[in-house]
């Protein structure tokens, strides 16, 4: 009786949480509440970390407030909420959150499994492998026997395997729930190389005692790893939202408007494409069911995508200048549709 | 009586409860039958896949610490981790259920004893580790303390062959060399073994004759240690010692205690032994003082007084409080996945669940999984309780 009543209760309790779900559009939900619920991970600088008022700092905050810029009018109507990599999923399912940006890679598995669709990548990311700089390990290839410090159910796990697999070398995986903990096991020596995204393992880096020039992070990418905002299967109006947020940040640099000129920019725009961009004419918010200075508060409020990575993800020491994240025009692969 | 006073089906208050509880019953059932398809039904709307399908998939992930379970990556499947799991599980309640009993009974018979430093020594420790939430003492013996101090591994402290790291604990394990000359050493064991018991026998029976006692239990241990050692080279050293040897990063070869699994033990056993600790002092407490009286007065030694009067009536009261306690450790283990020991909740409700994305199965097996140990461990604790209770004539 006490199992069958346990299990009951998980059940109902899951049961209610997928029917509140299932109820209205996410935009009226949130234009309702005033507020956008947004999940991010909280503890990785450049991506999410709070700053010394407590603000949530990032280039995933950062996509969270351009979205909130452009359906709610105020980048500052965000409520951010950490989660860690196990329940990301779970709580954007059952809407405890409206948009996930939480530095969570694209698959296959979790786009047609889990219930979830993906938007768009607000940064390009890659598997590497850091280890102590007095070790004088200077290839991945040198790893065979190591002990690996990894957050447990990640993509970070399942590439180490497959690399290791296919290099015949072991490895003892040593997995922790947060991408800090990892961090305190590498520094006290729970393992000899800590794996993640090479962003992470440079903001990782900058946290501990012996600093970025304590450390090597080794040369070699073992993986592809898109990361972008997540929103819920089954409202086709909210992911066109999020996405066209980030396709706004990401035009508005390839036609260098910024915070800074987009006022005067919207007061003589010249160019249709800008004109269109800073809501000086069609009607492009209305398509989406937001107003027609959505893109504006956006840029406005947030700065395009180029201000936000100078602002974020370059002071934790990676440039951009040719990486895979800069524009296509200069070389890298971001690239966005038009807005029109 | 004559059939007018029959009452009526409906008015027959037996009946009725039967009724009652029958619609009771029905009704409840709906409403988790129906719970459970509205969940399902969602989950099919929301394009969320359940199911138990991917027990046979191969398990993409690697898994650090399989004592008694030869995980191969890329060969085992999901639910081998699962097994996994529970093993590491239960590795850890039973050392620290085992060790924490120990101590604290350790602790609660010092908590009464009359000298004020000692005994008050033992309400310090009591109040300090029942005080503070669990999850942070984990945390802290591992971060804080272990980890911090223990060197890595080229530093580590060496006893014989035994190696210290912040790895965890390297011990040499036996290897089985010639498994003839094997059976012959457990041969020899058994029969030494059965000599004893009846030795033992023949030591009570002497005892209840004449009131004569022999030191049984250091008779047995040297008989042990010595016949043991004995056999052992009579039948040609049957085992070897697979040392541990420091490769490039750590010890290969030898057992391995590793260190989030001492980090959990160590807190673990710090915690609930300060619970079993007041359970033993109140139950020694419970003991009425005229029983000590009584016992000494017919002339026991002190010695004997606790072990065969005052201990035997304790138990009584300490054994059911500390069963609750052995399920609470049982349960608490879960909190490993702060220190990354690889027990249940950590590979199967952590890992496995993360890239599966199957919340509802892996839970409700989780669940099922705690509650069988739970209730095993209860139901070997109360046949135990049921055998010591006071016979009453």
């Amino acid at each position: 009786m006490k199992l069958s009543a346990k299990i009951a209760t998980s059940v109902a309790a899951s049961a209610v949480a997928v029917a509140q779900v299932a109820s209205a559009g996410t935009l009226d939900d949130v234009k309702a509440r005033g507020e956008l619920k947004c999940g991010v991970s909280g503890g990785v600088p450049g991506f999410s970390a709070p700053d010394d008022a407590g603000r949530m700092q990032g280039i995933d905050a950062a996509v969270c407030d351009a979205v909130a810029a452009a359906v709610l009018g105020d980048a500052s109507k965000v409520v951010f909420i950490p989660l860690t990599a196990k329940e990301r999923f779970t709580a954007l399912a059952s809407g405890e959150v409206d948009v996930l940006s939480r530095n969570t890679t694209h698959t296959l598995t979790r786009e047609a499994s889990l219930g979830l669709n993906f938007t768009y990548y607000n940064y390009i990311d890659g598997q590497g492998f850091m280890v102590m700089k007095d070790s004088g390990i200077k290839s991945t290839l040198e790893l065979d026997g190591a002990s690996i410090c990894v957050q447990a159910g990640t993509t970070t796990e399942l590439n180490m395997a497959d690399y290791f697999r296919n290099n015949n070398m072991k490895f003892t995986p040593v997995g922790y729930e947060t991408s800090t903990q990892t961090r305190e096991g590498f520094e006290g020596g729970a393992c000899d190389v800590l794996t993640s995204d090479k962003s992470q393992l440079a903001a990782l880096s900058t946290e501990m005692k012996v600093g970025p020039a304590g450390v090597t992070i080794l040369p070699e990418t073992i993986s592809k790893e898109p990361l972008g905002p997540v929103v819920r299967q089954g409202d086709d109006q909210w992911m066109d939202i999020v996405a066209m947020t980030l396709y706004a940040l990401i035009n508005a640099e390839e036609l260098g408007i910024t915070s800074g000129n987009i006022d005067s920019l919207k007061a003589k725009p010249g160019n249709p494409a800008v004109a269109r961009l800073v809501g000086a004419e069609g009607n492009m918010g209305e398509l989406l069911g937001l107003g027609a200075d959505w893109s504006y508060n956006a840029i406005k409020q947030v700065g395009n995508y180029g201000e936000i990575y100078e602002r974020t993800v370059a002071p934790i020491g990676i440039p951009r200048a040719g990486s895979v994240n800069d524009l296509w025009t200069r070389g890298g692969i971001l690239y966005a549709p038009p807005i029109r | 009586m004559t059939e007018r006073t029959r009452i009526p089906l409906h008015r027959d208050p037996r009946v009725r409860a039967i009724l009652v509880q029958v619609l009771a019953a029905v009704v409840v059932g709906y409403g988790f039958y129906s719970l459970f398809q509205t969940t399902v039904d969602n989950l099919v709307a929301r394009g969320i896949q359940t199911g138990t399908n991917f027990f046979d998939e191969v398990a993409p992930f690697q898994i650090g610490f399989t004592p008694f379970f030869d995980y191969k990556l890329g060969e085992s499947k999901y639910i081998d981790v699962f097994f996994v799991g529970i093993q590491n599980t239960i590795l850890v309640a039973v050392l620290g259920i085992i060790a924490a009993t120990l101590l604290g009974f350790f602790i609660g018979v010092i908590r009464l004893s009359p000298n004020w430093l000692v005994s008050r020594g033992a309400l310090v420790y009591i109040e300090i580790f029942r005080n503070v939430p669990l999850l942070l003492q984990i945390m802290f013996w591992n971060f804080a303390i272990f980890l911090p101090t223990l060197p890595a591994p080229k530093n580590s402290i060496a006893m014989g062959a035994f190696y210290l790291n912040a790895r965890g604990f390297h011990t040499p394990l036996p290897v089985i060399e010639n498994t003839t000359d094997f059976a012959i050493w457990i041969a020899l064991l058994t029969f030494l073994v059965i000599g004893l018991v009846m030795f033992a026998r023949r030591a009570k029976a002497l005892f209840e004759e004449t009131g004569r006692r022999l030191p049984v239990p250091w008779i047995s241990a040297a008989a042990l240690i010595i016949g043991g050692y004995i056999f052992y080279l009579v039948s040609g050293s049957p085992l070897s010692f697979d040392e541990p040897v420091l490769g490039r990063f750590n010890f290969k070869g030898g057992g391995q205690l590793p260190l989030p699994l001492f980090s959990l033990w160590f807190a673990l056993t710090l915690y609930t032994s300060a619970f079993i600790a007041e359970n033993v002092r109140a139950g020694i407490q419970s003991v009425s003082h005229g029983q000590t009286e009584a016992a000494l007065a017919l002339g026991l030694s002190r010695k004997d007084t606790v072990n065969l009067v005052t201990i035997p009536q304790a138990l009584r009261v300490i054994i059911p409080p500390t069963i609750s306690q052995y399920l609470n450790l049982t349960k608490n283990s879960s909190l490993a996945v702060a220190v990354g020991y690889e027990e249940l909740v950590a590979v199967w409700a952590g890992i496995t669940l993360n890239q599966t994305g199957q919340a509802l199965v892996i839970i409700g097996m989780t669940v099922a999984v705690y509650e069988c140990l739970s209730l095993l461990t209860s139901f070997v604790l109360n046949w135990y309780n049921k055998r010591i209770q006071l016979t009453e004539r």
